[in-house]
């Protein structure tokens, strides 16, 4: 019973992974469409060096750190 | 807005157009010999360039207006050769100087220098170089008392003291770590990428190395994009005095006849082999273009860390039932710790400026979790000119082996730490930037923050004395930044 049950919940993520996959072709722009994109403001690194030092800052504050990017190597910061 | 940009970019395609008009205008009023050796460097030019076109790879090739003719049949003629080598281009370079103040404790000063260098069309180099340095007091983990408090130094040599009902600092704190990063990205095809990257960070008592490497793959006509980044990182601690060893008490001379009597009983409490930290970081990453405005990010991160993760620095007060410290016991944190985290944000192109929020779930097998919001919101005042908000709010629980202090009679736990970044807490982040670009495309920007740091009642039952001092101290620090960049 339970073997069965762990096939249906690997079948229903199957199959919501599937239909993200679908959804997510049906999203998006057009390569003539990419104008917001192109801006320097709108890049997912635009203000590295804030994040980075910000992390910084958090990784030697608090308990927890990373996600944004990997959390990398270390340092004996108090 | 979006009318007012058009019109910037008509105006600067029109100036851009005048200014090729006067310069066709300079020319024809030259002479008319000069004319005919210009027609035939022309005609050169085009022959050259003609079979350079066949025998060669084609390069896109920027040629500057304001040059003169003749530096433009340069061009021409030097055409072949750039087409057939790859060159090493600075593309960018960023430098920042930040500075960190908590009022009475840790003050640090941090330069950061990048570079970024593009080695042909498909190679992309970036460099790393960063300088901080910290000084001031650090807590040391003892819980605060109504009279004074003295404590051995980290080193064995020397004493501090807390002042009663003060929460305990230790005033030696002082650092300067240099930071060295390095990575190579390179473009397979038009949707695949890979990178290769190294870490390299030592300071006094704490050397880091490490590697990292990626992969990414766009898809949906380049509007969705997997990656895939796994790192490694190897790390030396040598603590000042030596590590001491699973909870060993803090030793007073005092409490010793002589220097040297004192000595051999603090070195047994002490092992002085450098300790070894490993950590295995491996990452997975989705973005997706949601239309013309709008993106998402969506990152799974999983690290394991292996080897020494006490903080050598810290102790906890073992305190009677009257709330009076008996003694101090160096903390003692696991050797392994796994780690999880999952980080959602999405990015809007705004008519004034841009928009982001992103959400941060993290969990241990050390039992703490974390709850982090964040968002920026930028205004453009004018093409040149920005301004930023910048809000975060971060929670956090404490992990399973947080105590704020030991109970003198209890046995001890098998892990404990008394450091209030491993207890609960909630912190909160309020900033503003502003940045503008000057004529030449470089660019200033001036960062001002509030960091607020409040550790959390974690329940631990207060007897005596404790039940009337403040074992949670609030921290407030003032972030400033100034950046550079060209």
């Amino acid at each position: 019973m339970m073997a069965i049950c762990g096939k249906w919940v690997k079948a229903k993520f199957l199959f919501l992974f599937v239909l993200l996959c679908g959804g997510c072709s049906t999203l998006g722009v057009q390569p003539w469409e990419r104008d917001q994109f192109a801006r320097e403001d709108m890049a997912l690194d635009n203000e590295k060096l804030d994040l980075m030092l910000n992390d910084h800052i958090y990784f030697s504050k608090e308990g927890t750190s990373g996600g944004r990017t990997q959390g990398g190597g270390g340092c004996g910061c108090n | 807005m979006r009318k007012k940009r058009s019109s910037i970019q008509e105006s600067s395609t029109q100036k851009s157009s005048t200014q090729r008009s006067s310069a066709f205008e300079l020319a024809s009023g030259a002479s008319d010999k000069h004319q005919c050796k210009r027609y035939r460097n022309i005609n050169k030019s085009l022959t050259i360039a003609s079979f350079a076109l066949f025998s060669a790879p084609v390069m896109a090739t920027e040629i500057d207006d304001s040059k003169d003719m003749e530096e433009a049949d340069k061009t021409s003629i030097s055409l072949p050769t750039i087409a057939s080598e790859k060159k090493l281009e600075v593309t960018k370079i960023e430098t920042a100087l930040l500075y960190y103040q908590e009022p009475d404790r840790v003050t640090a000063a941090e330069g950061i220098f990048n570079l970024q260098a593009s080695y042909g069309d498909k190679s992309e180099l970036e460099g790393k170089l960063l300088l901080d340095t910290l000084t001031g007091a650090s807590p040391n983990g003892a819980a605060p008392q109504q009279q004074q408090q003295t404590f051995t130094r980290p080193s064995g040599n020397g004493v501090y003291y807390a002042k009663n009902g003060e929460t305990p600092l230790d005033d030696t704190f002082k650092d300067t770590r240099l930071q060295l990063n390095g990575n190579w990205t390179e473009t397979l095809s038009n949707t695949d990428k890979v990178n290769l990257g190294f870490h390299l960070s030592r300071e006094y008592d704490y050397t880091s190395l490490g590697v990292n490497s990626g992969a990414e793959r766009s898809f949906n006509r380049g509007n969705s994009a997997v990656n895939l980044a796994f790192g490694y990182y190897y790390d030396i601690i040598d603590p000042v005095g030596g590590r001491p060893v699973s909870w060993a008490p803090m030793l007073f001379r005092d409490d010793f006849s002589s220097q040297s009597e004192f000595k051999q009983a603090f070195d047994k409490t002490r092992d002085l082999s450098s300790s070894i930290k490993q950590t295995f970081d491996l990452s997975v990453g989705f973005t997706q273009l949601l239309n013309r405005y709008w993106l998402v990010q969506g990152n799974y991160s999983f690290s394991y860390l292996d080897g020494y993760m006490t903080d050598p620095y810290k102790i906890i007060s073992q305190i009677d039932e009257r709330g009076t410290a008996q003694g101090y016991l160096y903390e003692n944190r696991p050797d392994t710790r796994y780690k999880q985290s999952v980080f959602l944000l999405t990015k809007g192109a705004l008519e004034t400026g841009v928009v982001d929020l992103s959400y941060r779930y993290s969990a241990d097998d050390w039992g703490i979790d974390s709850h982090t919001v964040e968002t920026h919101y930028r205004y453009q005042f004018t093409a040149s000119l920005y301004g930023q908000i910048h809000l975060r709010y971060y929670r956090q629980s404490a992990v399973d082996f947080y105590h704020a202090f030991l109970p003198e009679l209890d046995e001890l736990p098998e892990y404990g730490s008394a450091d209030s970044r491993l207890g609960k807490l909630t912190a909160y982040t309020f900033g503003i930037k502003f940045g503008h670009k000057l004529q030449g495309g470089t660019k200033f920007s001036y960062r001002l923050e509030l960091y607020q740091h409040r550790p959390q009642d974690n329940g631990d039952e207060r007897v005596g004395q404790l039940a009337h001092l403040g074992l949670y101290e609030q921290v407030n620090a003032v972030i400033a930044q100034i950046g550079f960049a060209f």
